[in-house]
C-alpha cells in the first residue's frame, strides 16, 4: 500500500472522529439508548467487507466460509440493531397536556 | 469512471446519509427520520457493494443476509424494552465478531506480500473485534444476572491480563514479521477472545453500562482498522463515528459517577467492602416503612411531585403503572415530573425508554441539571427503585465509594416517598442515609405492586 494511500485514510479517520464526536454532543440524554442502538447498527458495515469476502472468491474457500460466518454476524447487527431503534423511536410522543394550567 | 470509482462515490453518499441520521437524532422529533436515513445509507452501500463486478456467490450471501435478518429481526421484535441494555451488549459483540471475521477472511484470501499498514489493521481488527464479541457476552450474561454480577477477581488478576495483552502483542509481532505463521495467528485469535472474558469479569454489574458503551466505541474501531485494511472508506468513516458516539457515552457516564475510566475498568467497583460499615459509618437510626395509605395521604395533598425512576422500576415493569399514577395525579392538579439521572437503569438513556414506552410525554422527562434546583420547592418526590443515584453520601460522606458522585439532590424536597423492594443495600452495595432520615417515607414491597395499590388508595 502507497504512504499517500494511508494518509488520505487516516485524514478520513481524524476527520470523521471529530465530525462524530461534535454530532454526537448534541444529542440530548432521552436519546442516549437509541443513539447507543443506532450507532450500534451503523457499525454493522462491516457487512461491506463481509460481503466482498463472501463474493470475491470464484469458489467455496476459507475466505469465502468466514465471509458467510460474518455476513450473518453483521445482518444481526444492522438488522437487529435498525429495527430495535426504530421500535424505541416510535414510542417518543409528545403528548398534547390538555391539564397543564390547572 | 471506473466502477470502483462509482462504488466509492456510493460509499461517500452513505456516510452522508450515517451523519444525516446522527444529526437527526438531536432532537425526539427528527429523530426517527434520522434512524431512516442511516437505514438507507446502509441500504445504498450494500446494494452498491452487491452490484460490483466481480461478485460471486450470491447463493451464500443471500443465504447469509437471511438468517442474519431473521435471528437479528425477530430478536428485536421480541426483547422488552425493560432488557434494551442486554439486548445491544448482545448485537454489539455480533459486530466485533464480524469485523474479526472479515479480518480473518482478508487474511486467508490475500494473495502475495502484505503491505506492513495492511498487516498491522488487520491484526487490529481481528483482536479489537475478538475482545468486544466475548467482552460483550460477558456483559449480557452479568446484566441477565446468568453469572454473578459482582466483580469476580482473584490474585495478580491485572499482572495476569497485562500478560496476556503482552502476549498477544508479541505473538502479532511474529505474524507481522512472517505471516505465514499460522500456529501465532490462532493464538492470537484465541487470546483475543480470552482477554475478553478477563476483562470484563472483575467490572460490577452496576458498571456494565460503561463498559456496554465502551465495547460499541471498540466494535466501531474494529471497524475502522478493518477499513483501512481493506482500503474501504465507508468502513474508516462509520467505524470512527460509532468509535466517538461509544467514547462519548462512557465518558459522560464516568463523570455522571465521578470515576474515571481507569477506576471503572480495573477498580472493582462493587466487591465487598465490609470497613465501610466495621468502622461506623453506616447510617444510624431505623428506615421507618409506611402503610400505602399514608404515603397515599401525602401524595394527595401535595401540590408538586417529582418521580424518579431507577433500575427497580425496570425490574418490576412498572413504568406503565408510574405513568398512570403520573397522570391521574396530573388531572387532580399536582405538578407531576420526572427527573432522570444519566446512570439510572442499565444504559444511558434507559429510563426515557421505558416511560416513553409508557407514553410518558418526553416534555415531562427532566435531566438532573435541569431540575436539581426544584428540589428544595418540590412538596413530594417519589422515588422509584433508585437508590445510589439519589444518596446523600455522595455529597456529605467524604469515605462513602460514591464521594463526589453528582445526585439528585431528593433528600432536600419536603417528604421523600421511596418504593423499595426489600432493605437490602443497592446494586453497588452501598448504604443510604436517605432511607433512615426523618422525611423519608418508606414503602417496602414490589414497585408495580405498591404503586397500584397507591393509585387505588388514591382513587378510593
Amino acid at each position: 500500500m502507497e504512504t499517500g494511500t494511508i494518509i488520505i485514510g487516516l485524514t478520513i479517520f481524524v476527520l470523521a472522529c471529530f465530525a462524530g464526536a461534535e454530532l454526537i454532543s448534541k444529542v440530548p440524554q432521552t436519546l442516549h439508548t437509541p443513539l447507543m442502538s443506532g450507532s450500534n447498527a451503523i457499525s454493522g458495515i462491516a457487512i461491506l467487507g463481509a460481503l466482498i469476502a463472501t463474493g470475491r472468491p470464484e469458489s467455496i474457500n476459507a475466505e469465502s466460509l468466514l465471509g458467510f460466518l460474518a455476513v450473518i454476524f453483521a445482518t444481526i447487527n444492522v438488522v437487529g440493531g435498525y429495527m430495535v431503534t426504530d421500535r424505541m423511536l416510535q414510542m417518543f410522543k409528545k403528548k398534547k397536556r390538555k391539564k397543564k394550567n390547572k | 469512471m471506473s466502477t470502483v470509482n462509482i462504488i466509492d462515490f456510493v460509499y461517500l453518499i452513505s456516510a452522508v446519509l450515517f451523519m444525516l441520521g446522527i444529526k437527526n437524532l438531536s432532537s425526539p422529533a427528527t429523530a426517527k427520520l434520522g434512524n431512516k436515513l442511516s437505514m438507507s445509507g446502509m441500504a445504498v452501500a450494500i446494494i452498491a457493494t452487491l452490484a460490483s463486478p466481480d461478485m460471486n456467490g450470491y447463493i451464500m450471501i443471500i443465504l447469509a443476509i437471511g438468517i442474519g435478518a431473521g435471528v437479528g429481526g425477530y430478536a428485536a421484535k421480541k426483547v422488552e424494552m425493560t432488557s434494551m441494555p442486554e439486548m445491544v451488549a448482545l448485537f454489539n459483540g455480533c459486530g466485533g465478531a464480524a469485523s474479526a471475521l472479515v479480518a480473518m477472511a482478508e487474511f486467508s484470501g490475500h494473495t502475495g506480500a502484505f503491505a506492513n499498514f495492511t498487516l498491522i489493521t488487520l491484526l487490529l481488527s481481528i483482536i479489537i473485534g475478538g475482545l468486544t464479541f466475548t467482552g460483550s457476552i460477558i456483559a449480557y450474561t452479568k446484566l441477565q444476572g446468568i453469572i454473578s454480577t459482582r466483580p469476580i477477581t482473584y490474585p495478580f488478576q491485572q499482572v495476569v491480563n497485562g500478560g496476556i495483552v503482552l502476549l498477544t502483542l508479541l505473538l502479532a509481532w511474529v505474524v507481522f514479521n512472517d505471516p505465514s505463521s499460522t500456529f501465532s495467528f490462532f493464538l492470537i485469535i484465541i487470546l483475543s477472545l480470552a482477554l475478553g472474558v478477563l476483562a470484563v469479569i472483575p467490572i460490577g454489574g452496576a458498571d456494565m453500562p460503561v463498559i456496554v458503551s465502551l465495547l460499541n466505541s471498540y466494535s466501531g474501531l474494529a471497524v475502522s482498522m478493518t477499513g483501512f485494511a481493506l482500503n474501504n472508506n465507508a468502513l474508516i468513516i462509520v467505524g470512527s463515528l460509532v468509535g466517538a458516539s461509544g467514547l462519548f457515552l462512557t465518558m459522560i457516564m464516568c463523570n455522571a459517577m465521578n470515576r474515571s475510566l481507569a477506576n471503572v475498568l480495573f477498580g472493582a467497583f462493587g466487591a465487598i467492602d465490609e470497613s465501610a460499615q466495621d468502622a461506623g459509618e453506616g447510617p444510624t437510626g431505623s428506615m421507618k416503612g409506611f402503610e400505602v395509605e399514608d404515603v397515599a395521604i401525602a401524595l394527595e395533598n401535595a401540590e408538586s411531585l417529582i418521580i424518579v425512576p431507577g433500575y427497580g422500576m425496570a425490574a418490576a415493569q412498572a413504568q406503565h403503572v408510574t405513568r398512570e399514577l403520573g397522570d391521574y395525579l396530573t388531572e387532580e392538579g399536582v405538578d407531576v415530573r420526572y427527573a432522570i439521572h444519566s446512570v439510572a437503569g442499565r444504559m444511558p438513556g434507559h429510563m426515557n425508554v421505558l416511560l416513553a414506552e409508557a407514553d410518558v410525554s418526553y416534555d415531562q422527562l427532566y435531566a438532573m441539571e435541569d431540575i436539581n434546583d426544584d428540589f428544595a420547592t418540590t412538596d413530594v418526590v417519589l422515588v422509584i427503585g433508585a437508590n445510589d443515584v439519589v444518596n446523600p453520601a455522595a455529597n456529605t460522606n467524604p469515605s462513602s465509594p460514591i464521594y463526589g458522585m453528582p445526585i439528585l439532590e431528593v433528600d432536600k424536597a419536603k417528604t421523600v416517598v421511596v418504593l423499595k423492594r426489600s432493605m437490602n443495600v443497592g446494586f453497588a452495595g452501598i448504604e443510604n442515609e436517605l432511607f433512615f432520615r426523618d422525611n423519608t417515607m418508606m414503602l417496602f414491597g414490589d414497585a408495580k405492586a405498591s404503586i397500584q395499590s397507591l393509585l387505588s388508595a388514591i382513587k378510593k
